[in-house]
């Protein structure tokens, strides 16, 4: 019937597309909004696996539209959030859809979209509303090619951290419709990093009274990147110790930090600037395997992703249920952690330093007043996971300072900043030592590397043989033991590893699982 | 070694009657008195009363050779009260066992008529203190060529045995059930290693099972083997001031080391000490007992590795008094760094040892 077939074709359908981000775990992934406006009774559909905060997004897109003084099409109106097999999840599509179906509605020029993402929530009254996770949508954005990213104006110094893509503060959908007519041209935000100078410096090692010995092996867990296990007594310092280490750890490079500020930013915890500390992460021991390794129906990070690049400390380590600790293995050993839900598998960065901490017994006295038995001890040792402990490198005691030392003493020993630099220098060497490897730090090499690069004299290798039968050192622990000694003789400076360094590291060894169990 | 046809015999009797004497001395911790002195027809009638007929005649069926082809399946020697390596330790008693079956060093029989042994005996369920003070006797008197004998139990037994590994001594473990049977099971390494450097002793033959009363008649093996009983820790009643009581009436020597008044775990051993036992406080006074006071004999005395570095003194005495490194490296004037660095070489000489989650305890000698 030709004239049908006219009518179709005088009143073409009308389609705009506009890029956003979806949130998967702590990456953006790109996500295109297609609107599709076609004549008929007015409809609002919403296609795409949207969850319920996206479904509910068509209410809050109408009212902040005809809020802002726009039009809102009284049209059959679908939308399709492409790729259409990636569940979506929150209120960040907003912005998206409402400028999409500006632009299908003629409002605003569709060629000015070109090149542009947008990213943000909308309230009813058109004002924009900061999202969790804006660098990692600017990361998506760089990655996906788009120069301009338009974000709520709170998310703009974060996401501006991003290289190579300009990026828009925005107040509400009124001003970004008068941006895309060219009625504004608004400055690209500066990066947070310019905008706000040092944060709150992380606690100094001088404040610690006494604990030479505890302060020397945060020093060389520091400087090999060596996971630590303290025990100790309750109240003996443990956690204050721990806390320091982020602070004597090499400060983040740009892109570690920009790394360690995505994470933060996709869980909801950023401050909207760039992180200058590494992170400090104390998860309770009640915590769920999910809840720190991350998990959940949509995939957040755990605690364990919050911590990369910086110290993740467990306090009461015993206490942690196995599943938990047994969760860890992964992200200890690849520094990374993979979440499979559906088809999808989900990688989350988790490359922390473990601190570890608990008590010599579960009653948790001094030695003379103990009330364990031999058996109550052994249950408490043998909740600790093998694997787990098989990487742990260094074990230390932590003693409680006599209170006379804690009236008495003035801050003493090296702050945290001298130790700093020892911990620089020594890594400097080990990174001079492991190029090409693909290995960064001491803790980190293998079996072969350990071998290739700790090179210890026949006269020591004796001892050495001496040591491991006296104290049924297995092979792997024999490597532990010649890794601390090589990044305590780089703390020293020395490029062979000599029966000093040799036997403090002998010293600071956790024996095997089999003894702990036995 | 070699076990006469009529020892095996009346072993696998015992063996067979095993849950007849059970049941009839059925209380925990009930002794079998007399019942293992008794002749193999007495025997019989007073464990199997009516159903004996069926213990006779498996008696009379006896073939030793299937027993001796048994022994060499399960890896187990035996010897017998005729034998010349019998321990001569055990003829003293009214009831001592038949035959002994071994799991381990053949040897170390031999060496049992030359080098005096000592039983390590205690509570199951240690306190840290208790623990230390067995592993460091058992360390101590293993070093100074004493054989340790125990019972692989759980607790002070089987540190006291970890202590003469440690010590590089001979151990003797005595087991209620059969010899190739590591009991508990948990202590199967253990079993492993006394097996290898020593003897797994116990005289039931491979596969019996132990019963209740099993336990104390293996307690009377052990105080028979050794010249003199140290009771670590042990509550009141227990196993063994079962031991001790056995030691006592064989005219051994009986010691035990001083507890805390208020521990539950010291009633024992304080309560020997009260009827005169000989107060333990470490290996000096276990030796002295042995030997008379001050004198060693030549192979204790000669210094078994290497005189620690002289300059090490100050450090090995805060060892010795149980500082912490910090402390350490207070009293010797040096930094952590150094003071780990010389306790790590400490370690490898041998001169101390770490306790598994740091800590470190001079070695004996």
């Amino acid at each position: 019937m030709p004239t049908r077939h006219t009518r179709l074709r005088s009143v073409p359908p009308v389609l705009a597309s506009v890029c956003t981000f979806a949130l998967e775990g702590v990456r953006g992934h790109r996500v295109t909004v297609e609107v599709d406006v076609r004549p008929g009774l007015p409809a609002f559909t919403l296609v795409g696996l949207p969850d319920r905060a996206v479904r509910e997004s068509r209410e809050r897109v109408r009212a902040a539209v005809l809020n802002s003084g726009l039009e809102f099409p009284l049209k059959r109106l679908t939308v399709n959030l492409a790729p259409a097999h990636v569940r979506k999840a929150g209120p960040g599509f907003d912005l998206a859809i409402a400028v999409a179906l500006l632009a299908a509605s003629a409002q605003v020029p569709a060629p000015a979209l070109a090149g542009i993402a947008l990213w943000g929530e909308l309230s009813l009254s058109g004002e924009l509303r900061p999202v969790r996770g804006a660098l990692a949508a600017a990361l998506g954005a760089r990655d996906a090619g788009y120069h301009r990213l338009v974000v709520p104006h709170h998310d703009a110094a974060e996401a501006a951290l991003v290289d190579g893509v300009a990026v828009i503060g925005a107040f509400n959908l009124g001003g970004i419709a008068d941006l895309l007519h060219g009625r504004e041209r608004p400055e690209p935000a500066l990066p947070a990093e310019e905008l706000v100078a040092d944060g709150p410096s992380a606690p100094d090692l001088r404040d610690v009274r006494g604990q030479g010995d505890a302060k020397r092996a945060l020093e060389i867990a520091a400087a090999g990147g060596h996971n630590l296990l303290m025990v100790g007594p309750p109240g003996a310092g443990k956690t204050m110790l721990a806390r320091r280490l982020a602070g004597i750890l090499p400060p983040p490079s740009f892109d570690e930090a920009l790394e360690i500020t995505q994470m933060h930013s996709a869980a909801g915890l950023g401050c909207g600037r760039l992180a200058r500390q590494r992170p400090f992460r104390a998860p309770h021991h009640t915590i769920s395997a999910p809840g720190l390794v991350g998990g959940g129906a949509h995939p957040r990070p755990g605690e364990v992703t919050l911590a990369h690049r910086g110290v993740l400390f467990l306090d009461e380590l015993p206490e942690f249920a196995r599943v938990a600790l047994d969760a860890l293995r992964q992200p200890l050993e690849e520094g990374r952690v993979e979440i499979m839900r559906g088809q999808r598998a989900l990688d989350f960065p988790a490359n922390v330093m473990l601190v570890a901490a608990c008590n010599r017994c579960p009653c948790a006295r001094p030695g003379d007043r103990c009330l364990c038995g031999t058996a109550d001890r052994d249950r408490y040792l043998r909740r600790l996971s093998g694997p787990l402990l098989d990487r742990i490198d260094l074990v230390c005691q932590i003693e409680p300072v006599p209170p006379v030392e804690l009236v008495r003493g003035a801050p003493s020993g090296p702050g945290s900043e001298a130790t700093r630099e020892r911990v620089v220098a020594a890594r400097d060497l080990q990174r001079a030592r492991l190029r090409g490897t693909g290995v960064l730090c001491n803790a980190d090499m293998d079996g072969r590397l350990t071998r290739a690069h700790v090179t210890v004299g026949r006269r020591l290798a004796g001892r050495m043989l001496d040591a491991d039968n006296r104290s049924h050192l297995s092979g792997r622990g024999h490597d532990r033991v010649l890794r601390v000694a090589r990044t305590i003789a780089d703390l020293g400076g020395r490029e062979r590893v000599g029966f000093s360094d040799v036997g403090e590291a002998l010293s600071y060894r956790l024996d095997g699982w089999e003894r702990l169990a036995a | 070694m070699k076990a006469c046809d009529d020892c095996l015999r009346r072993a696998r009797l015992v063996a067979d009657l095993a849950p007849r004497i059970a049941a009839l001395v059925g209380r925990p911790g009930a002794r079998a008195p007399g019942l293992l002195a008794l002749p193999d027809v007495r025997l019989i009638e007073a464990a199997a009363g009516e159903r004996g007929d069926q213990a006779r005649e498996r008696l009379e069926r006896f073939e030793p050779d299937a027993e001796r082809a048994l022994l060499q399946d399960h890896g187990v020697l035996a010897t017998c009260r005729h034998a010349q390596e019998y321990p001569p330790g055990l003829l003293d008693m009214t009831d001592p066992p038949a035959a002994l079956f071994a799991v381990g060093e053949p040897g170390v029989l031999a060496e049992m008529h030359d080098r005096p042994s000592v039983a390590i005996v205690g509570t199951r369920a240690p306190s840290p203190y208790g623990a230390e003070v067995a592993h460091a006797l058992g360390r101590g008197l293993g070093a100074s060529g004493v054989i340790v004998v125990s019972g692989l139990a759980l607790g002070i037994d089987a540190t006291a045995h970890r202590g003469c590994l440690n010590g590089g001594g001979t151990p003797v473990a005595v087991l209620a059930g059969g010899p190739e049977r590591a009991y508990p099971r948990r202590h199967r390494l253990l079993h492993e290693a006394v097996a290898r450097e020593g003897l797994v002793l116990s005289e039931l033959p491979p596969r019996a099972t132990a019963y209740r009363w099993s336990f104390p008649a293996r307690n009377r093996i052990m105080a028979g083997l050794a010249r003199l009983t140290v009771v670590v820790e042990a509550a009141d009643p227990s196993g063994s001031l079962i031991t001790a009581d056995f030691a006592r009436d064989l005219g051994r020597t009986v010691a035990a080391v001083p507890g805390r008044v208020t521990s539950r775990m010291a009633h024992g051993t304080n309560g020997l000490l009260r009827d005169g036992a000989v107060p333990v406080t470490g290996t000096e006074d276990v030796l002295d007992e042995l030997y008379g006071a001050g004198i060693r004999p030549r192979s204790v005395t000669e210094p078994r590795r290497s005189a620690p570095d002289p300059r090490l003194k100050a450090l090995l005495d805060a060892v010795e008094a149980g500082c912490a490194v910090d402390e350490m490296a207070g009293r010797v004037g040096r930094t952590t760094a150094d003071v780990r660095a010389a306790l790590g070489r400490l370690e490898a000489e041998g001169h101390v040892v770490r306790g598994t989650l740091g800590g470190w305890e001079r070695t004996a000698g």
